[in-house]
């Protein structure tokens, strides 16, 4: 597979609440900060097919699709929608790069959850309807209990780590303006929180948050002509697991080491433990361990307590602060994670890594790999 | 759009689908898994053997499952593999197979189960209440159009410009549910005049109930594999030799209706991609998308299977029966087969694929094919997919 090229990124929102722009303008704002970002392209003119990545029921239309293509240059166009993560998206545009259909792709996704009135029952209905909706269930985080239970019980994490987590991650958050959830707490803070579920509390479990990404890929052949510094991505994966609650192993992302096995091949490197910047879902703070045990670092309690994966050690973690600082943009999430990776490489460092998961109750997720 | 192929040979080498019917009780899991083996069936290969699956569906009102792609994941055989799923509205089932292919054709995949699923019976009061989600929520929404409406302005302004009649119209009825009474899989095939078509109830006027499609369950799926591998499971794999999609703008009520021109993009781009430069000389079978019977006419001139306003015409003269110089929807299409609506363009595909196979039985039409072509079409009437195969 030939490397394929960031060469523009743009984002608009991070907000609890965009209250003065619709969906769409978001999107439109976003795509003219990715077209500034690459150099000026016109899109109309400069880029070969176009990828959204969104799902029906977030947006509260049926065939959301349709409204892809004006806001992001895609209308007479080859324009499709991946209903999936944007990191699927990503891969989506490899593809079409490494077909040979396109040598640019833009890749869009965003999330307007403050419009969604009824959030917890929308995420109810992505549940089996025969064995797991009639279950009733009245808090869907009580998926993500069970599942971190089995994980600490495991691997020994304590509640004590994950607290350890989200204060490493919300003020990792104080460094960007990406992070309306970001703040400074201490242990205490966090221990005598409420439980929502056992064993996460209210600030345990990242928020929704507004936002919109656009992301322009070129082959290695044009990426030069947009941006002098691409950042390349040299691996991707995606995988998803037992996709049915019943059948689930709970307690592991199996996804996500499938994910990471594709995309490591991919960029032929040996351990994650080789790259500097790893950023990983963070849905839940127990999900962050999780994540990093997937893509194959061991110990993970024990690295965090060492501060392994503090800002300025030997191998940061979410050092833009992850979900928990600047919520999760649903469908958006995954390039969410992409354009932190992208900044950091900007300023200076040379590889990332990210992975990606789509949520309770999915079992998917993406992998990301990328140079400077 | 981009020509500069560089891409591996890609391979079509099974396929299946269920029944397409109405109310039918399995569940869209267990309708996705029977197309799935028989597809696999036909290939001769185990889920094992699959690299990654490509999802293809519709609204996820229709199934009443949000994140439909996760729930289909298990009935595609997805677990453990690279799932995704793809969608473009109507027009997603043809580009469910251009996924498939851009899978292998990237390299990223060696063998790709492609899966297209749509149950529109548990819609209620009727699918059509689905449709009421179509629409801007800020300046269409409110007026609460039914999708019928759109389509009945549609076929009025391409029967004005082309000075077109409903009789005309209606043979296309006519011709894909003749077509379909040999299709094994197909809901509603049989013998109809242009009489029965004018005298059925009116819907929205010039959309009458013989016009349209009827509501199905369905489930389709294909393998494709890459090229080098390809012999090693069949003697005679189709090749998959150009794809094109286009999306046009989504303010509908701006655009020129009486012509689709994001089709002749996406056909157009499909073309250059398969080296055909006349396509009325060098397509041999074609499965354009029939949701309404005006709409056959009017995909087979973006296809540029005839002149703009021509395909009445032609179709009158009997140049698109079976047994005609490109015979069109030979499979019945989805006037005669059903119409669940991701499933259908899959089955477009699968109806070229079995003819230049020469596996179609009784659909079979009667010249020699090398060349066919299916496409797909939806959203707010800006979308279509165009794929080209060849023996």
């Amino acid at each position: 597979m030939e490397n394929v090229g960031i060469v523009g990124i743009g984002w608009y929102g991070f907000s609890t609440h965009v209250h003065d722009l619709s969906f769409r303008e978001m999107m439109f704002e976003a795509a003219q900060r990715a077209f500034y970002d690459a150099g000026g392209m016109n899109p109309r003119e400069q880029v070969d097919a176009f990828i959204s990545c969104q799902e029906d029921f977030w947006e509260g239309i049926a065939i959301s699709d349709e409204f892809a293509p004006d806001p992001i240059g895609g209308s007479m166009r080859p324009t499709m929608t991946v209903a999936g993560d944007g990191v699927q998206g990503l891969a989506h545009g490899i593809m079409l790069v490494n077909s040979g259909v396109a040598d640019v792709v833009v890749v869009e996704s965003h999330a307007k959850p403050s419009d969604i009135m009824t959030l917890p029952e929308v995420v109810e209905l992505a549940m089996d309807p025969l064995y797991v909706r009639r279950a009733k269930i009245p808090n869907y985080h009580f998926i993500a209990g069970l599942d971190a239970m089995n994980f600490m019980h495991r691997t020994g994490v304590t509640r004590e780590d994950l607290a350890e987590v989200v204060i490493k991650n919300r003020s990792n958050g104080l460094k960007t303006g990406r992070a309306p959830y970001a703040s400074l707490m201490t242990r205490n803070d966090v221990l005598n929180q409420e439980m929502v579920v056992e064993p996460l509390s209210q600030v345990d479990i990242a928020r929704p948050v507004d936002a919109s990404i656009v992301i322009v890929l070129a082959s290695e052949t044009f990426a030069r002509k947009f941006n002098d510094t691409p950042i390349w991505i040299t691996g991707i994966g995606f995988a998803t697991d037992n996709s049915n609650l019943e059948l689930a192993n709970l307690g592991e992302a199996g996804y996500l080491r499938k994910a990471s096995a594709t995309a490591f091949q991919m960029a032929k490197i040996e351990s994650p433990l080789k790259v500097n910047g790893v950023f990983v879902d963070d849905r839940y703070s127990y999900k962050e361990l999780q994540h990093l045990e997937a893509i194959g670092i061991m110990d993970v309690a024990e690295k965090l307590r060492q501060g392994y994966f503090h800002s300025g050690s030997y191998l940061p973690v979410n050092p833009k602060g992850g979900h928990l600082a600047k919520g999760y943009p649903l469908e958006a999430s995954g390039l969410s994670l992409v354009l932190d990776a992208v900044e950091y490489l900007r300023e200076g460092q040379e590889a990332a890594i990210v992975g990606s998961w789509r949520g309770i109750p999915t079992f998917t997720g993406g992998v990301v790999v990328m140079q400077r | 759009m981009k020509t500069n192929l560089k891409y591996r040979k890609v391979a079509a080498i099974g396929a299946g689908m269920t029944q397409f019917r109405r109310r039918v009780l399995d569940t869209p899991q267990e309708m996705a898994w029977e197309a799935s083996r028989k597809a696999l069936d036909e290939a001769g290969l185990e889920l094992k053997d699959i690299d990654c699956v490509v999802i293809g569906s519709a609204p996820d009102a229709f199934d009443g499952v949000h994140m439909k792609g996760e729930y289909l994941a298990h009935g595609a055989g997805g677990i453990g593999k690279p799932v995704s799923r793809v969608y473009v509205g109507g027009a997603t089932g043809v580009m469910t197979a251009i996924s498939g292919w851009y899978h292998v054709a990237s390299g990223m995949c060696k063998k790709v189960l492609a899966v297209a699923e749509e149950k529109m019976s548990p819609g209620r009061p009727h699918p059509q209440a689905v449709f009421r989600y179509i629409w801007d929520p800020i300046t269409e929404k409110p007026l609460n159009p039914n999708l019928i409406w759109i389509f009945a302005m549609e076929m009025h302004r391409y029967m004005f410009v082309n000075k077109v009649s409903k009789e005309e119209i209606a043979l296309v009825s006519v011709k894909n549910k003749r077509n379909a009474s040999n299709n094994p899989y197909a809901q509603l095939g049989g013998e109809i005049t242009v009489d029965d078509v004018l005298r059925s109830e009116v819907l929205v006027w010039p959309v009458q109930l013989l016009d349209v499609s009827p509501v199905s369950d369905g489930a389709a799926a294909m393998v494709f594999v890459d090229g080098d591998i390809a012999r090693r499971y069949t003697d005679i794999p189709i090749w998959v030799e150009g794809v094109g999609w286009t999306l046009d703008n989504t303010s509908w009520p701006g655009r020129e209706l009486a012509y689709p021109r994001y089709l002749e993009n996406a056909a157009r781009m499909a073309y250059t991609i398969a080296g055909i430069e006349r396509p009325q000389k060098e397509i041999d079978v074609v499965e354009p998308y029939d949701p309404f019977d005006y709409k056959e006419l009017h995909h087979l001139e973006g296809l540029l299977l005839a002149r703009k306003g021509e395909a009445p015409l032609l179709l009158k003269e009997g140049y698109f029966d079976r047994d005609g110089e490109i015979p069109s929807s030979p499979s019945g299409g989805l006037l005669g087969v059903g119409n669940p609506i991701a499933a259908a363009g899959l089955m477009k595909v699968i109806s070229i694929y079995w003819q230049l196979k020469g596996t179609a039985g009784k659909m079979q039409v009667k010249k020699p094919v090398h060349t066919g072509v299916a496409q797909a079409w939806g959203d707010l009437m800006q979308a279509s997919t165009v794929i080209v195969m060849r023996n």
